[in-house]
């Protein structure tokens, strides 16, 4: 039996069409696909994200349990409210979940991960716990809706009183905070402005029907998927996972190998340093009809082969788009194997749109 | 509730079929599977001249999520596949059953039974749609 979000009946009554995604039935589609998409670029879209895991971790060491469970630096968290990206490493460096981190004060952090990987994100948090003091409190009475586009800072400030919604239009990017019933983020993943909400479950349908009345438009997770592309940002368990590394995933960058701190998983990446990094995560564009679709075989000439990880129709660029792990050695001009038939593709570095714009000519 | 013109015949994969006045056969898919499918964003149909045979995949339509293979309903050889669904593949979307059409066949042989239109709404209403 599948979970269900507090906004299930919502979505069943909207006429959504309902897939499994990580053990949750989940809205793919309201409508128009496309049109959900041009929605979030162009004004704004709402989406249940209520199937992502918030965890509360508590306690005196929660910091430096941390910087011992977390790549990404959390020194780096020094205001309360503001948020961190990063990866939860195994000791081969392979990734066990990409995540948000907030820093809410010295004893409380709150981590928001993948539908797909919650029970073993929690078991991997608890297993690490108890040496540092550390409560792990899954907050499944929150339902969590992001609203995204160019219009949805606006469009939430809207359904706040005045001085609420000073304090949630002076949020800057990648800060959070708690107002009144709502912790609201500036945060998202589709590569548009907008905030993240985070509410108790018994009040998200009435904010998802405001939202509506606002002029917001209900997104599904099939326009989440080609938003999220478009944005260059990978999907935990198509763009990377355990039996892959941070370096090789296009995820350097949140890293942090600051002098003498020992978090899981950095031994095994210094070492992946030294030999090198065979493989790396590209943005291919095709230059053909067609459409780039996951597991297809790249072939990067000399340098040999790699695969397509996610692949998309960009409805913004209206050409199809890749995420893809190829040989580090591979150039700017590849082919791909659509269907049986060898399509040129050029390699690019993502993201391929930002705040609306194409970023790949 | 998916429109199922009555003067049309279908298949079970969601073929439909028109015998034109000259006696080729204009097969599109139909309303209910453009509907499942979702935007369609590409579509690659079959060139003139190309032999089919019923049940086999003659076309291809993807959607933003997914491809999906069109299966030749009937015995003969392509005349024309439409060449407007090149830059227009929405059109399936919006006009199922006629700028939509995929491809045009010459009949020969002998032909498998087709469904009436009563029998392929029947055959929806069973798959829950």
């Amino acid at each position: 039996m599948a979970r269900r979000t507090p906004l299930f009946a919502v979505h069943q009554a909207a006429g959504a069409r309902i897939v499994d995604f990580g053990g949750w039935d989940m809205p793919l589609q309201y409508g128009s696909l496309i049109a959900e998409h041009h929605a979030v670029r162009r004004a704004a879209g709402v989406f249940d994200v209520s199937h992502m895991c918030v965890v509360d971790l508590e306690g005196d060491q929660v910091r430096p349990f941390l910087l011992k469970l977390f790549a990404n630096d959390v020194s780096k968290l020094t205001t309360p409210g503001k948020a961190l990206y990063g990866c939860l490493l195994n000791e081969r460096g392979g990734v066990i979940d990409d995540l948000i981190v907030y820093y809410l004060g010295e004893r409380w952090f709150r981590a928001v991960v993948n539908a797909g990987t919650r029970d073993k994100d929690l078991a991997w948090f608890r297993r690490h716990a108890e040496p540092f003091g550390v409560t792990v409190r899954e907050r499944d009475d929150l339902a969590m809706l992001a609203v995204q586009g160019p219009e949805a800072r606006a469009r939430v400030a809207g359904l706040l009183s005045s001085a609420a919604a000073a304090r949630a239009l002076a949020l800057g990017a990648f800060c959070a905070a708690q107002i009144d019933e709502w912790f609201i983020s500036r945060t998202g993943y589709t590569g548009e402005d907008g905030f993240e909400i985070m509410l108790p479950a018994g009040g998200a349908q009435s904010l998802w029907h405001s939202l509506g009345a606002a002029g917001v438009t209900p997104c599904g997770l099939g326009a989440r998927d080609t938003l999220r592309l478009e944005a260059g940002m990978n999907l935990y368990g198509n763009d990377m996972d355990e039996s892959t590394n941070p370096l090789e995933s296009g995820l350097a960058w949140t890293v942090a190998l600051s002098a003498g701190r020992a978090f899981i998983g950095r031994e095994a990446l210094e070492a992946l340093r030294v030999r090198g990094i065979e493989r790396k995560l590209v943005g291919l564009v095709l230059e053909e009809r067609g459409v780039l679709r996951a597991h297809q075989r790249v072939l990067a000439g000399p340098a040999g082969q790699g695969e397509i990880t996610s692949g998309t129709f960009s409805p913004t660029l209206e050409r199809s788009i890749a995420l893809a792990r190829i040989p580090a050695a591979a150039g700017e001009q590849v082919q791909v194997d659509v269907r049986g038939k060898l399509l040129p593709a050029r390699v690019v570095k993502p993201p391929f749109v930002r705040h609306g714009k194409s970023l790949v000519g | 509730m998916s429109k199922v013109p009555s003067d049309l015949k279908y298949t079970r994969t969601h073929e439909w079929l028109r015998t034109l006045p000259d006696g080729t056969v204009e097969v599109g898919i139909t309303d209910h599977a453009q509907h499942a499918l979702g935007d369609l964003v590409f579509v690659e149909v079959p060139e003139a001249g190309r032999k089919v045979t019923p049940g086999e995949p003659f076309a291809v339509v993807e959607s933003v999520k997914a491809a999906s293979d069109v299966y030749a309903p009937i015995s003969g050889e392509v005349t024309e596949g439409n060449p407007a669904l090149a830059s227009a593949p929405e059109t399936i979307n919006t006009d199922p059953y006629g700028g939509g059409w995929l491809a045009r066949v010459r009949p020969s042989g002998a032909q498998g039974a087709l469904l009436t239109a009563a029998e392929y709404e029947k055959l929806t209403a069973e798959e829950g749609n």
